[in-house]
């Protein structure tokens, strides 16, 4: 078991060598700090791209929502417009919840067995609260990074960051240097919610029995590109002014590699983006655009009311009535149903008998 | 019920949900009896004319198959990557977050964690990756991904007839990944190779030739109504006479043969037959049941898309030759989510019917306006509120009734609040079961998808369990004793489960419910339709 996370971990330690001892010993700035960034981006692009194509191009051959409410039919039955949409519109709010808000998983519940003969259900918010956590932190510190990438940087963006140093703490204002923003409170709850996930396939038996190494090597990643990005603001300084020489070079397609002032954790920071974005398109990440394309979640419950196309649809092998009729016929006259075809009618009975023995 | 089946406390008690302490992918299959269903019978496989149709048994190490079958799985599984975006994105975007694994009733009641709907998709995933992602080809087992074989084969079929399609766990995830779709992948490959389980394939190939899945042939189909028609006359001084085949009727009326065949699901069609009689002799209904269109079910949809279509193709064309306006649809669960979610698509456009009125109400049920179908619970909740029923729902005052929302209609359709608003009209005593085991949180029974065997008694048992655990729950509080429900699977399945898990505990259809408390005129009724007196007339049912 404890192998599909030592890979992993040994994999994004590998990676953290090279990039460090590959910029500051081997002075290959250059290829950490533009070629590959370059090559991650597009194969992020082009992956994502190619990907999203791939499952446009497969069939939505029927609507098969999973209801989770009132399904709208008389008139005095209130619907469930949500849980169990019919329109577009209420589809669109259903779909608002769940990427917005982790809807389905805000129902967790954590299954458990009291005294022996009782199996009990109990709300499990834990997961929720942490996924949530985990994204719209990292959601942030992706929309605070822009400030590199922008020049003069947005006022959106400055707010942004007031609010997330909202909470400054005076301790650490002392400890560092006047002048220093206060601290992110995204970046330590992402290294929060990392953690908490990990540990999670760690110690709860059944999500650890179910964890692959392609679990564990996202989430160690993680955690080295937001730790690494913790240390170069709080404790190994870098220059600000090169990286954003190098940042806005790197955007405005005019790439340079500042002389001095970026210490190798930075490129170790930069290279570890550049492996998330490039492993991105061909991993479980994908889950961030195949969620949209989910057809028990995007499509609504009005399928008795609206025909749903199947392009594939194509004809079957069918019993008919005919065949049916041709094969009982006498036990149903007998019997008092009424028949399409009278026996006299019939040379097919010889047919009929034919086809009753070949059948069985 | 069988010998071998351990003890409700024993089997409660070897229940053990900590994982063991090889990986899956590194734990064999075993097949166990009492866990699966016998293997489809050859005969029924080549009536329905579907792939390599010969004796094979599970437990055997030749399973009987065609030279190149994993061949015809990958060329099975490439296909069905590209018809069916869910099944691509369902691969793809599982983040094995573990929301969904103590959802499965399977895994509640076995422990077994290949019952975790996590690892039942991851079974077909690792091929999956091994077969059609660079990344699972490069990394191998490390990277989840495994070349199928012999065993993982075994595992599949295992496993697949282990699943009930219910649903649950799609509930739970963010994604929205649901495993019956998985499971309805893994059985068309399965059956493109011949590995169907007898329950189904025999089932399937008795509707395909006689209209309903018993193989009750038309003139016995007839038959069996007309007992109840004696039964009903009995113990109510009136005959109920249904009608047959009728060309230019106003409803065609389908319902699951399990109903027709065996108990409780016999009261439910007693129930049917009295309120259509009262509605005929009341307001004029016209109503016609089909010998041809017998079934209401369909296995078909537990073998392939393919399989379901041909099945329930016979709806329409019985509604077309029979000419009636709309159809009207029993009690019963994946038949719902046949009807309600594929039958328009498959073999719709219904552009020869009308959309359906009910003819006594003058409701329109623009929820059924393309597929002209409509459910009985909608039916009669229209009915009961427009006042035009006569009930006495003092009638079943005996009964302390709780409900079972089954699957399909709650997770397939969303039919919640007719069924409760019907039964609560019906009954005077009604409880709701724990929060987190109705509605879309619905329990299933244990014996859903083709699963109702004999033989899998241990494994509907253990799957029941969780259902039957909530039942016990308002029996011990409130004194429950009925279980109710709407879904002909769920009367064939509950019985022995209350036998086993809460023994006091009686199922009953919704409509058994709504008979004993309509009161027909003419009628000289003393006892329900099971016999027992009604409350208050336990004197002169003796007479």
């Amino acid at each position: 078991m404890n192998q599909k996370y030592i890979y992993s971990l040994i994999a994004v330690l590998a990676l953290f060598l090279i990039a460090y001892v590959g910029s500051e010993a081997a002075g290959l700035q250059i290829l950490f700090g533009i070629i590959l960034p370059y090559l991650a981006i597009i194969a992020f692009l082009g992956g994502f791209i190619v990907r999203i194509l791939d499952w446009a191009g497969s069939s939505v051959p029927f609507a098969i929502p999973t209801t989770c409410g009132q399904q709208k039919s008389l008139p005095w039955i209130k619907p469930n417009a949500i849980d169990n949409p019919t329109s577009t519109g209420a589809v669109v709010l259903r779909m608002f919840f769940e990427i917005v808000f982790f809807r389905s998983l805000f129902r967790n519940t954590r299954m458990g067995i009291s005294n022996g003969s009782r199996v009990f259900y109990k709300w499990e918010i834990f997961l929720w609260i942490g996924s949530l956590a985990f994204h719209y932190s990292f959601l942030t510190v992706i929309l605070r990074h822009l400030r590199f990438f922008i020049e003069p940087v947005p006022s959106a963006i400055i707010l942004l960051e007031n609010i997330d140093s909202f909470f400054k703490l005076e301790f650490i204002t002392h400890i560092f240097q006047i002048g220093l923003p206060g601290f992110y409170l995204s970046g330590l709850i992402l290294l929060a919610a990392v953690t908490y996930l990990f540990l999670r396939r760690i110690f709860i038996p059944q999500v650890k029995y179910i964890s692959l190494a392609a679990d564990f090597f996202p989430l160690f990643l993680i955690f080295g590109i937001a730790f690494s990005g913790i240390l170069m603001r709080y404790v190994i300084k870098v220059d600000i002014t090169a990286v954003k020489e190098l940042t806005m070079g790197f955007i405005t397609f005019h790439p340079v590699v500042p002389k001095e002032g970026i210490s190798g954790i930075f490129y170790v920071h930069l290279f570890f983006v550049a492996i998330l974005l490039a492993y991105f398109p061909f991993s479980k990440l994908m889950h961030m655009a195949g969620v949209f394309l989910s057809p028990t979640r995007n499509m609504a419950n009005n399928t008795r009311a609206v025909r749903h196309i199947n392009p594939w649809n194509y004809p079957v092998p069918v019993h008919t009535y005919e065949e049916y009729e041709d094969e009982f016929r006498e036990k149903m006259i007998d019997a008092g149903l009424p028949v399409d075809k009278m026996p006299d009618e019939k040379p097919e009975e010889i047919t009929a008998d034919q086809k009753k023995e070949g059948k069985e | 019920m069988s010998d071998e089946l351990l003890k409700p406390d024993e089997l409660f008690a070897k229940i053990d949900h900590r994982p063991p302490k090889t990986d899956w992918m590194s734990t064999p299959v075993q097949i166990r009896k009492g866990m699966y269903c016998y293997a489809s019978n050859y005969k029924s496989v080549e009536y329905l004319g579907l792939p390599n149709a010969r004796p094979w048994n599970p437990l055997d190490d030749d399973w009987k198959l065609p030279e190149n079958w994993q061949e015809i799985i990958h060329q099975g599984f490439k296909e069905r990557l590209e018809k069916f975006r869910s099944f691509k994105i369902f691969m793809d975007i599982c983040v094995r977050c573990g929301a969904c694994a103590d959802k499965c009733h399977f895994f509640i009641g076995t422990g077994d964690p290949k019952n975790m709907p996590v690892i039942r998709a991851e079974l077909l995933r690792s091929v999956y990756r091994n077969d059609f992602t660079r990344m699972g080809k490069i990394l191998g087992k490390i990277g989840g991904a495994r070349p199928m074989g012999l065993d993982v084969l075994k595992e599949w079929w295992y496993y697949m007839f282990q699943c009930t399609e219910c649903r649950r766990c799609s509930v739970f995830c963010p994604y929205g990944i649901d495993t019956a779709e998985i499971t309805i992948m893994g059985r068309e490959l399965l059956n493109l190779i011949g590995l169907n389980i007898d329950w189904i394939a025999t089932p399937v190939a008795n509707c395909y030739r006689t209209g309903n899945h018993l193989g009750i042939q038309p003139h016995a189909f007839k038959g069996m109504l007309d007992f109840f028609v004696e039964d009903v006359e009995d113990l109510s001084g009136i005959n109920v006479e249904p009608v047959y085949n009728k060309k230019g009727a106003d409803i065609l009326f389908i319902t699951p043969s399990g109903d027709v065949f065996a108990d409780p699901g016999t009261y439910t069609c007693m129930g049917y037959l009295i309120l259509f009689h009262y509605l005929k002799e009341k307001y004029g209904l016209d109503i016609t049941w089909s010998t041809y269109a017998s079934e209401g079910g369909n296995f078909g949809f537990f073998t392939s898309h393919e399989t379901m279509k041909r099945l329930n193709a016979k709806m329409y064309m019985e509604a077309k030759r029979l000419g009636v306006k709309w159809i009207l649809g029993g009690e019963c669960g994946h038949m719902w989510r046949v009807i309600n979610q594929y039958m328009d698509t498959v073999n719709g456009p219904a552009d020869f019917l009308e959309e359906p009125v009910s003819p006594i109400t003058g409701t329109k049920f623009e929820n059924a306006k393309s597929t002209k179908m409509v459910h009985i619970a909608e039916f009669t909740a229209d009915l009961i509120k427009h006042d035009k029923l006569d009930l006495d729902p003092g009638r079943n005052d005996n009964l302390k009734v709780t409900y079972h929302d089954s699957c399909n209609p709650a997770r397939g359709m969303g039919l919640l609040e007719e069924p409760r608003y019907i039964i609560k009209k019906v009954c005077n005593n009604f409880y709701e079961m724990p929060a987190n085991t109705i509605r879309e949180q619905t329990f299933c029974c244990g014996g859903g998808a083709g699963l109702n065997a004999g033989e899998d008694m241990e494994l509907r048992m253990a799957g029941g369990l969780p259902r039957a655990n909530a039942v016990k729950y308002v029996h011990d509080k409130y004194g429950v004793n009925v279980l109710s429900c709407i879904c002909a699977v769920d009367r064939a399945v509950f019985p022995a489960l209350m036998e086993y898990w809460v023994p006091e505990v009686e199922v009953y259809g919704m409509h058994e419910l709504v008979a004993n408390a309509l009161i027909l005129p003419g009628e000289k009724r003393t006892t329900d339709l099971r016999g027992e007196p009604l409350p208050g007339m336990e004197d002169k049912a003796d007479e």
